[in-house]
C-alpha cells in the first residue's frame, strides 16, 4: 500500500477462516473442522451446517482435541482443530508436541480470539504465551496473519501443506493492508509499507497501529518501513537483515508477551549477524497484565500510533 | 496371514522373551517388566488379529496399532522384526548413538504409527483414527495398549467420552493389568479401581481375560470388534516380568536390566520352556 491510502476495514480474520474452509470443503472432503466447544466463538456454524460430516465436536476437551486430530490427520485427513488460542496452544502442549509434531502429521491449529482479544476476560483467557512455547517446538509453522488476506492465503496454504500449522489471530474486523496485486508466501514477510529511517517489524493485529505510527511519522518527515511478519517460524531472515541494514532503528512489536516471541527471534537473527542497530521489542510486558478492553490494554502498553511514533523517535534520537 | 496353532504361539511368546531379554540386555536399557507382561498381547495381536504386515502397511484400510505404553517398545520392536518390518540385526542398535530404535516408539521405525511415550496419549489418538474410518466407511480396526499405572492420565478419560459418544465399535483398547506402576502397587500409588465400572460408566463394552492365555486372548481379541455401537476395553489380567520367575511381580525389575547372573538364569528358565 501507499502511505496516503484510505484504509478500508475488512471482516473478521474468524470470517474469513470459515469462508475459506467452506470454499476448500467444496473440492474436498477431506478437510475436517474440529471443535471444543468452540464452533460458535469460531464462526464455523456455516461451515458445520453446509458439511455436517466434515466437522467433529470433541466437547470442552483441549488435550483431546489435539490428539483426535492427530489420529485424523494420520488416516489422511486435511484437519483444522479451532479453539481459543489460550486454551488450544498450552493445555495441550504435549498433544501438539508429541502427537502432531513430532509424529510429524499435518494438523492445523486454529487459535482464535488470541493474543488479549478476549480484553476484561483477563489473564486466563489471553494467549500471550503461546508464540514462546510452540517456537521451542520443532517442526510446527507459526503464523500470526494480519488481515483478510494473509489469513485466507495461510488457511489455503495450510491445507495443502502436509505440516503441522499453528495460525493465530484475534476476533474483531481487520482492516485490508494488501493491494491485490500482492503475492503471500509463507516464511517471507510482506513489506506493507517502504520507508528507510526506521522500520516496525509487526505481525497480526499490531501491523495496524504500525501503518498508522507511520502515517504520523511520515508527516514529521520520517520514512517508516513496515513488515508484516506473519510467519514466526521459520522466520524471514532476509528481511529482518534487510531491515537491519537499511534503516536506523527498529521497532518490534507483537501483540504478545516480550518473552519468548516475534521481538526475541529478531533480535537474535540481528545481533548474531552483527549489527549494531537501535532496537525495542514492543508487546506485553512481565507484569500482570492490565484489565481493560483488547484496545485499552494495547494503548496502556504502547502498541498505537502514539506510543509507536514515541519509540521510533527516542530510538532515532540515539542514532 | 499365516494360521498357526495354539501351541505354536505359546512357543512364539518364549522366543519373544528370550529376544527381548537378549536385546535388553545388549541395549544395556529397556522396560523389562512391562514389555514381559504384554508379550502373549502382542504376540496374538500381529501374529492373529491385526491386519497389518510389511506389504500393507501404507494401505489407508490396514488395522492400526498405537501403542499408548510406549515404554514397552522393546517388545514391539521384538514383534515387528519377526513379523518382517525390519531385519533382526537393527536391534543391535537399540539405544545407540543415531540409531531410530531409541527407547520409545517412532515413525522412523517401519512398522510405526505413532511417537508415544509421553502417557496418555494413546487413545485420543486412537480415538481419532477410529473416528475417521466410521465416517469414510473404512474396514480397518483401531487397537491400543494403555498401561494401568497410565489410567490416571486424565486425557485417557476426556477420550474414553468421546469414543463412547462417537459408538467407535472399531476401537479396541487392551489394559495391560498387570497391577504395578513405578512406584509399587496401582491401587496403593493412587488407586484407579474400580477399573471395570469406570469404564462401564463411560460407556464401553468391558471384558476381563487372562492376559497370558494364547487362546483366550486369540478368541476374544478376534470377537471383540464385533460388537457393536461401543468401544471395547480389554482388562487384560498380566503379571509384570510374566515368564521370568525372579522378575515376577515386582516392581524393582519396571526398568531393571539383568545382570550377568541374572541374564543366564532368566535365558535357562525360559529355554526350559520351549518343546
Ligand atoms: C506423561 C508421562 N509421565 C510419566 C512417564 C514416566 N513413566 C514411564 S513408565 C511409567 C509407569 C507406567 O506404569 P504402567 O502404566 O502401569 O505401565 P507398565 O506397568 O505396563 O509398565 C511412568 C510413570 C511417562 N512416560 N509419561
Ligand atoms: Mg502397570
Amino acid at each position: 500500500m501507499n502511505i496516503t491510502d484510505q484504509i478500508i476495514e475488512g471482516k473478521a480474520n474468524l470470517e474469513i477462516f470459515c469462508d475459506t474452509l467452506i470454499d476448500l470443503a467444496r473440492k474436498d472432503s477431506t478437510i475436517i473442522a474440529v471443535t471444543s466447544d468452540s464452533r460458535g466463538s469460531s464462526r464455523l456454524i456455516p461451515f458445520a451446517e453446509k458439511y455436517p460430516e466434515q466437522i467433529v465436536e470433541v466437547g470442552i476437551a483441549e488435550q483431546n482435541i489435539v490428539g483426535v486430530a492427530a489420529g485424523l490427520a494420520s488416516t489422511g485427513k486435511k484437519v483444522f482443530v479451532s479453539s481459543p488460542g489460550c486454551f488450544l496452544s498450552t493445555r495441550s502442549l504435549e498433544q501438539i508436541k508429541n502427537d502432531v509434531a513430532y509424529s510429524d502429521y499435518p494438523v492445523n491449529l486454529v487459535g482464535i480470539s488470541s493474543g488479549v482479544s478476549y480484553g476484561a476476560l483477563g489473564t486466563t483467557h489471553h494467549s500471550l504465551h503461546d508464540v514462546a512455547a510452540l517456537r521451542a517446538i520443532h517442526n510446527i509453522t507459526i503464523v500470526v496473519p494480519a488481515d483478510n488476506f494473509e489469513t485466507r492465503e495461510t488457511i489455503k496454504t495450510a491445507a495443502i501443506s502436509n505440516k503441522p500449522f499453528y495460525i493465530r489471530f484475534g476476533k474483531k474486523k481487520m482492516p485490508h493492508l494488501h493491494s491485490g496485486s500482492d503475492t503471500f508466501g509463507i516464511g517471507k514477510a510482506s513489506t506493507i509499507l517502504e520507508g528507510n529511517d526506521v522500520a516496525i517489524i509487526a505481525c497480526g493485529e499490531t501491523v495496524f497501529p504500525a501503518v498508522e505510527a507511520a502515517k504520523i511519522l511520515y508527516n514529521k518527515g520520517i520514512s517508516t518501513r513496515v513488515l508484516s511478519m506473519h510467519t514466526i517460524k521459520p522466520l524471514d531472515n532476509i528481511s529482518i537483515l534487510k531491515a537491519a541494514k537499511e534503516c536506523k532503528a527498529i521497532i518490534v512489536v507483537e501483540e504478545h508477551s516480550i518473552n519468548g516471541g516475534l521481538g526475541e527471534a529478531c533480535a537474535t537473527i540481528i545481533l548474531e549477524a552483527g549489527l549494531p542497530v537501535p532496537f525495542k521489542r514492543m508487546g506485553i510486558p512481565e507484569e500482570d497484565t492490565v484489565t481493560g478492553s483488547q484496545m485499552e490494554v494495547f494503548n496502556h502498553y504502547g502498541i498505537s500510533a502514539s506510543g509507536l511514533c514515541n519509540e521510533a523517535e527516542k530510538l532515532l534520537r540515539k542514532v | 496371514m499365516k494360521k498357526y496353532s495354539d501351541s505354536e504361539l505359546q512357543q512364539k511368546s518364549i522366543l519373544y522373551r528370550l529376544a527381548l531379554l537378549k536385546y535388553i540386555k545388549m541395549a544395556g536399557a529397556g522396560h523389562t517388566g512391562g514389555d514381559l507382561s504384554c508379550v502373549d498381547i502382542l504376540n496374538v495381536l500381529y501374529n492373529d488379529v491385526l491386519n497389518v504386515s510389511p506389504e500393507n502397511f501404507h494401505d489407508k484400510n490396514r488395522d492400526r496399532y498405537i501403542q499408548s505404553k510406549g515404554h514397552a517398545v522393546e517388545i514391539l520392536y521384538v514383534v515387528l522384526a519377526e513379523r518382517g518390518f525390519f531385519p533382526e540385526t537393527d536391534l543391535e542398535t537399540i539405544g545407540k548413538y543415531k540409531s531410530p530404535y531409541i527407547g520409545h516408539p517412532t515413525r522412523k521405525v517401519n512398522g510405526i504409527e505413532f511417537n508415544t511415550g509421553a502417557l496418555g496419549h494413546g487413545l485420543a489418538i486412537s480415538s481419532g483414527i477410529a473416528l475417521a474410518g466410521k465416517r469414510d466407511r473404512a474396514p480397518y480396526r483401531v487397537f491400543t495398549l494403555i498401561g494401568d499405572g497410565e489410567l490416571a492420565e486424565g486425557s485417557n478419560w476426556e477420550a474414553a467420552m468421546l469414543a463412547a459418544h462417537y459408538k467407535l465399535d472399531n476401537l479396541l483398547a487392551i489394559l495391560d493389568h498387570n497391577t504395578l506402576q513405578i512406584t509399587g502397587r496401582i491401587s496403593e500409588v493412587c488407586s484407579p479401581y474400580p477399573i471395570d465400572e469406570k469404564w462401564k460408566a463411560f460407556g464401553w463394552n468391558v471384558i476381563t481375560a487372562d492376559g497370558h492365555n494364547i487362546l483366550w486372548l486369540r478368541k476374544v481379541l478376534n470377537e471383540a470388534t464385533n460388537l457393536k455401537d461401543k468401544p471395547t476395553i480389554i482388562i487384560a489380567n498380566t503379571i509384570k516380568g510374566k515368564g521370568v520367575s525372579f522378575m515376577e511381580n515386582d516392581t524393582r525389575w519396571h526398568h531393571r536390566v539383568p545382570s550377568d547372573d541374572e541374564y543366564k538364569i532368566a535365558v535357562k528358565e525360559l529355554e526350559t520352556q520351549l518343546i
